[in-house]
């Protein structure tokens, strides 16, 4: 009963921080996550969660959609390259009044962690927090700087558990490593200039860097495609040496730059959502309703199974609490003979049983609750760590959890109600 | 508890046997009468040997009167509360009530302590519940210093003492005594006897002793022979 209990309690645990991890990691600042078409989940899972292989790309051009006319302009100045009407507003910048687009450009890794190559606003304009209202906010050092005097674009800023489990500090030097962590390790370093406190959010277990910095490494520029038949051209020698001299190093321009994917902030989302995904190439995703989508297919058929799995524990329990009391009956007719010769009433040694089964589901459901929970909670570092889910002794992360004594009670009468009628039933006069 | 007729005053019958018939059935399907007691009384506060061999329905009789078992025919009244016209439950709470049980293989509850146990039998009546005077009980008995002890960590003859303090935690009017000293070592039997003849007598509380032993039946001024009150001691089958 408590080896069944305290699994049932653990999984649901599990369960129910995984629950609450999602729904959590679903504040994450931003309404709508704008990537190229394909699996929405997929684009959800690598823009929130940093998990799973990101898909294709956007043009930095499409990303120019966003902005102003005078920014498209002031960008264009910046970073140079092809863009036609630079000066006209991008064709969703009537949605953005009051909001924000930031880029994000996934694939790579520093050590084991994903390397996320995004701009200064990232932690500037992002909040976190169960009200979205906690801005990020760094336990040493600063934000990157989209062109530093000191590293130029080559600045990163580590989430508190990167920071911690690779033992970095500011000034530390961090090479990104391509397509996996085992993968080839950019020569180029940046170098550590923030850390981040921790948010309990994907970002703890995220290494950012300047995308300046990123778009610099090897084989990070957009390869030029054949305009028949759409295959990347084959590259010319790549002479990264002096180009990856920060004093020397210049951006690369907006035709050879591309995005992971977009988090935008709007008021007009909803609106926005229909045009975008209306282009052949890009789509837009609210991530709320995507997470919540993902805990209806997923997290739910869980929740559903768990609560079989505990009915079954508490139909196995209950078996196994009828067996042994209807095994002890034998012995105890002389014990129930002497009752009954005291005084105790049939009823008296009906309610004996009964209580008795009661006692042994719930004592045995409370051991087994008590020692999901300690095993939870023994994990709770960890499991802080790894979902910024805090977990205490008494936390209880699935609601169903809560019908696991009364259930118990319910399983122990009825599994001693057959003892209890043969207790009832026992022939005093023969039995003493 | 108390019936309109009850009469409280010393002196009156503790215990009233009239027409008392137990049959038993038997495989080939007739009934064996057991039990056949025209009449037996015993006043209240008597101390009484009642003896008889084996198979002669001692213990039958003391089921009877103490409500466990039900009389084919008869009346019985305990205290002047008529058996017969009870429900079960009704003489249960008579037994927890009136009466206190010495068996003759003790029936200690093995998982309790003799506290415990002697604590038990005064569950369940009705407001006697007392732990003070289940500690004075065993100090009487002489167990004060073995009151946390469990059956199996006292002898045999500190067992039956339990037992004989169990009996009486109800403070019953009746004591009934099944072979009390059949399983206690010579030694032992007469401090049994007199310890239950001297509490019986300071609570004021009937005994009716069954034995077979000639030499605690002559410590008693009345003893009763079964064969003698009971004419169906020369087994006949009755056809019902």
């Amino acid at each position: 009963m408590a080896l069944g209990v305290g699994l049932t309690v653990l999984v649901m645990s599990i369960s129910g921080i995984i629950n609450e991890s999602l729904q959590r990691n679903s504040n994450v600042g931003y309404n709508l996550i704008v990537g190229s078409k394909g699996s929405s989940t997929q684009l959800v899972f690598n823009s929130v969660y940093y998990l799973s292989k990101p898909i294709e790309t956007l043009k930095y051009s499409y990303y120019m959609e966003f902005f102003s006319g005078d920014r498209r302009q002031e960008e264009h100045a910046k970073l140079g390259g092809n863009l036609k009407d630079p000066e006209r507003p991008g064709a969703y910048a009537m949605y953005m009044r009051g909001g924000f687009a930031i880029p994000i450009l996934l694939g790579d890794y520093v050590g084991r962690f994903r390397a996320v190559a995004t701009n200064s606003s990232f932690f500037e304009l992002l909040q976190h927090g169960e009200r979205n209202d906690q801005a990020y906010a760094f336990s040493a050092g600063r934000n990157f700087q989209d062109e530093s005097e000191e590293h130029g674009f080559f600045e990163a800023v580590l989430g508190s558990e990167v920071a911690r489990e690779m033992k970095l500090g500011i000034g530390d030097k961090v090479q990104a490593s391509h397509g996996s962590d085992s993968g080839d390790v950019h020569e180029q370093e940046f170098t550590v200039v923030g850390i981040l406190k921790a948010t309990g959010t994907p970002n703890d277990r995220a290494a950012f860097i300047n995308m300046e910095g990123f778009y610099l490494l090897e084989q990070h520029a957009a390869p030029e495609r054949d305009e028949v038949s759409g295959l990347d051209k084959p590259k010319a020698p790549h002479a990264h040496s002096d180009d990856h001299e920060k004093s020397k190093a210049k951006r690369l321009p907006i035709d050879k730059r591309e995005v992971t994917a977009i988090l935008i902030r709007s008021n007009f989302a909803v609106g926005m959502q229909k045009p975008i995904n209306k282009t052949p190439f890009a789509q837009a995703v609210s991530p709320v309703s995507e997470i919540f989508g993902l805990l209806q297919i997923y997290i739910e058929p869980v929740q559903w199974a768990l609560l079989i799995l505990t009915l079954l524990v508490c139909v196995v329990s209950a078996i196994s609490i009828l067996v042994s009391i209807y095994n002890s009956m034998n012995e105890r007719t002389r014990d129930i003979a002497v009752m009954r010769a005291l005084g105790a009433s049939r009823d008296t040694v009906l309610a004996v049983i009964l209580c008795e089964a009661c006692l042994i589901a719930v004592c045995g459901g409370l051991l087994g609750w008590v020692g999901g929970h300690a095993i939870a909670a023994l994990a709770s570092p960890m499991i802080e760590g790894r979902t910024g889910v805090k977990i205490s002794f008494l936390s209880i992360h699935y609601p169903n959890e809560l019908w696991i004594i009364p259930s118990l009670v319910i399983v122990g009468i009825l599994a001693g109600l057959i003892p209890a009628l043969v207790a009832y039933r026992t022939d005093v006069s023969k039995s003493l | 508890m108390k019936p309109e007729s009850y009469d409280g005053e010393n002196g009156h019958s503790m215990l009233k046997i009239k027409g008392l018939r137990k049959s038993y059935p038997q495989p080939s399907g007739g009934r064996v009468l057991i039990l056949d007691i025209p009449q037996f009384e015993m006043p209240a506060a008597e101390q009484l040997v009642l003896r008889g061999e084996s198979g002669s329905g001692k213990t039958t009789l003391l089921q009877i009167i103490s409500g466990i078992s039900l009389a084919d025919e008869g009346s019985i009244s305990i205290d002047s509360i008529e058996l017969s016209k009870l429900s079960e439950a009704a003489r249960d709470r008579l037994r927890a009530a009136k009466i206190g049980f010495v068996f003759q293989t003790f029936n200690l509850l093995p998982a309790f302590t003799a506290l415990e146990n002697v604590r038990l039998g005064m569950t369940f009546g009705r407001g006697k519940y007392n732990l003070e005077r289940a500690r004075e009980l065993l100090n009487k008995v002489g167990l004060d210093d073995r009151m946390h002890y469990r059956p199996s960590q006292l002898s045999v003859g500190q067992q039956q003492r339990v037992a004989v303090a169990r009996a009486l935690a109800n403070q019953p009017r009746l004591l009934l005594a099944d072979e009390p000293t059949a399983n206690v070592d010579p030694a032992n039997q007469q401090k049994i006897i007199d310890l239950l003849r001297e509490v019986c007598r300071l609570e004021s509380v009937a005994l009716l002793l069954v034995t077979h032993s000639d030499l605690i039946a002559q410590q008693f001024e009345r003893v009763e022979r079964l064969d003698q009150i009971n004419i169906a001691s020369q087994p006949s089958t009755v056809t019902t």
